[in-house]
């Protein structure tokens, strides 16, 4: 039925469900798991942080988790796509969360070459014993301080090499495509994580402090969970951790099979990410036990989140402990791990959109978007002013890029184009978990309320005074600055013309989807002429 | 470790495991309809 001239590409697909589950988890556990879980939880109230966490999960998490599987499984596109075809007007959320991930994408690399590095160092102790933290900014990152300097282009080689090699290994993995590349390399990577990883908690708990490390983290402060701030953190933490609303779930799920489980496999990927946090809380938390009892401090003392937890405090557990150099080439070799599945998911985000949109193969698309976005993360982020770039944008894309994008895109699905029952038939139709009303509630109501108050808590804060000290020009840039010109960028490219042989205009896949599902047919890819509408194909 | 320390730390294994765990059960006793989707059309 199909018309023959143009059937050029049929959509990518995962080989199997189990692969796209591993795929999808792999996305969702990132250095966040690692590095910024503990901290959150332990900071929110210990053990007592497991109530508002569930609730989180279970309220927040996991709802935006079927709502961005059952975007990208019923409109069976990437982000743009997908959002175009659930409405015209809507094609502007998936470009900017395209932006989004093409900002993402750019210093996240980095880090993984930083902890590639820092595998090596483990093993040879590199730094040497109590000079964890000057190494690290200083004979590592060779860091200058932009109010001096500006921003520098000093390109500083211990950091640049192992970058374009991330690069490299990303950009093998992305132009094999969804099933040979990231179904492959997932399937290859996630269960290396998790033994590393298990191996890494088991040998923590066995150095002397641990169990006071322990107990540091799970002992409840009850009267932490009267603060509002908590809860927040809570929420705040759980949208970030699980990868939704920036068009990572709507991709992957994109090329699932027709008839696939969805909120079965969105459970297991959502516990999955969940029990990775709980097992690197506690291998931090050992490891942090250990590192009190040392120094001979508290464990309130040492404990700490983000790149300080990283590439300081870890670095100084490998020179105290004993077989150190083991904890930390499993600590950094998980960290890669961790962050190159995540980040083939986020470049995904942005190949996927330009092959949708363009009609281009796969290598082409993947060379166009890698090496122009490798060459850019090699300018910002193998200088000696990378840490303040990337603190200074990570900061404001995740406050004003994907918590604005989530909050505008369920503001914009739930009330103004009226689809969550869409979705809601959708998501049943195939799946073993099955949604309702209360779903509705928690995406509809209860999703734009917390993230709301995050992004006006954000903006509160961002906007008395100047982030981290930083000189306004360079807020200007690439705080601020950056954080609109996406929403511009992304309307000007929803603006732009979708070639003739790109998946919006002609996809005989789709259209027999919609017509086996008995859904409407789509108005621009339609190719069944027997539908009967009252008009004519428009021009 | 105190004791209720460890008991939260078990309650947390077993919830955020325990939900792992319910989940793939889950999952395994509805397995990929796969076998019966029908072959992509191959028409010229």
């Amino acid at each position: 039925m199909a018309t023959a001239a143009t059937q050029t590409h049929k959509r990518e697909a995962f080989g199997s469900r189990n692969v796209f589950i591993l795929s999808a988890i792999g996305s969702a556990v990132g250095l966040g798991n690692i590095w910024r879980f503990p901290y959150v939880a332990y900071e929110g109230g210990g053990g007592a942080f497991l109530i508002p966490y569930l609730c989180a999960l279970l309220t927040a998490g996991i709802p935006l988790l079927f709502f961005d599987y059952a975007i990208g499984h019923r409109y069976r596109g990437s982000a743009p796509l997908a959002f175009r075809r659930m409405h015209r007007a809507a094609e502007p959320l998936g470009w900017w969360q395209v932006l989004i991930c093409v900002v993402i994408a750019v210093y996240y690399a980095v880090i993984i070459a930083w902890a590639a590095m820092y595998t090596w160092f483990s093993a040879q102790l590199t730094w040497g014993a109590g000079n964890e933290d000057a190494f690290f900014a200083g004979d590592f990152l060779q860091s200058q301080d932009v109010a001096e300097v500006g921003v520098s282009t000093q390109f500083v080689p211990q950091v640049g090499i192992p970058l374009v090699v991330v690069w490299l290994i990303v950009i093998v993995i992305m132009a094999l495509g969804v099933k040979r590349g990231i179904g492959r390399a997932n399937m290859i990577l996630m269960p290396l994580l998790t033994v590393m990883f298990a191996i890494l908690v088991v040998q923590s708990l066995f150095l002397p402090g641990a169990m006071d490390g322990l107990d540091a983290f799970f002992a409840p402060n009850w009267e932490a969970l009267a603060d509002p701030g908590v809860w927040a953190s809570a929420y705040g933490h759980i949208f970030f951790s699980l990868s939704v609303a920036f068009g990572i779930m709507v991709t992957y799920s994109s090329y699932l099979k027709r008839k696939t489980d969805l909120t079965g496999s969105g459970l297991v990927v959502a516990f999955a990410n969940s029990g990775f946090e709980i097992l690197a809380g506690i291998g931090v938390f050992a490891a942090l036990g250990f590192m009190a009892q040392a120094q001979g401090t508290e464990v309130a003392g040492v404990a700490t989140s983000g790149i300080g937890l990283a590439f300081v405090a870890f670095p100084t557990i490998v020179s105290q402990a004993t077989g150190g150099s083991i904890i930390g080439v499993l600590f950094f070799g998980a960290l890669v791990f961790a962050g190159v599945t995540s980040l083939i998911s986020i470049l995904e985000v942005i190949v996927a959109a330009l092959q949708d949109k363009l009609g281009w193969a796969r290598v082409r698309t993947t060379l166009t978007v890698a090496i122009p976005l490798a060459i850019v993360s090699m300018a910002l982020f193998s200088t000696t002013t990378a840490l303040s770039v990337l603190d200074t944008v990570d900061a404001f894309v995740n406050s004003f890029g994907i918590m604005a994008v989530a909050l505008v895109a369920v503001i914009i699905v739930a009330w103004l184009l009226h689809k969550l029952p869409v979705l809601v038939e959708h998501l049943n139709r195939r799946s073993s978990f099955r949604v309702g009303t209360l779903w509705k509630v928690l995406v509809g109501v209860l999703a734009p309320v917390v993230l709301g108050y995050l992004f006006i808590s954000e903006l509160i804060a961002k906007t008395s005074g100047p982030y981290s000290g930083y000189p306004a020009w360079f807020l200007a840039i690439f705080g601020w600055g950056l954080v609109v010109a996406l929403v511009v960028l992304a309307l000007i490219l929803s603006a732009l013309p979708w070639s003739t042989r790109s998946h919006a205009k002609d996809d005989p896949e789709y259209d027999e989807f919609l017509s086996e599902e008995h859904y409407e047919p789509d108005a621009e890819t339609s190719t069944f002429p027997a539908v009967d509408t009252t008009k004519g194909a428009g021009a | 470790m105190t004791p209720i320390a460890i008991v939260m730390m078990i309650i947390a294994m077993v919830t955020v495991w325990g939900g792992l765990i319910a989940g793939i059960v889950n999952l395994a006793r509805h397995p990929e309809e796969s076998e019966t989707e029908p072959a992509p059309p191959v028409e010229l």
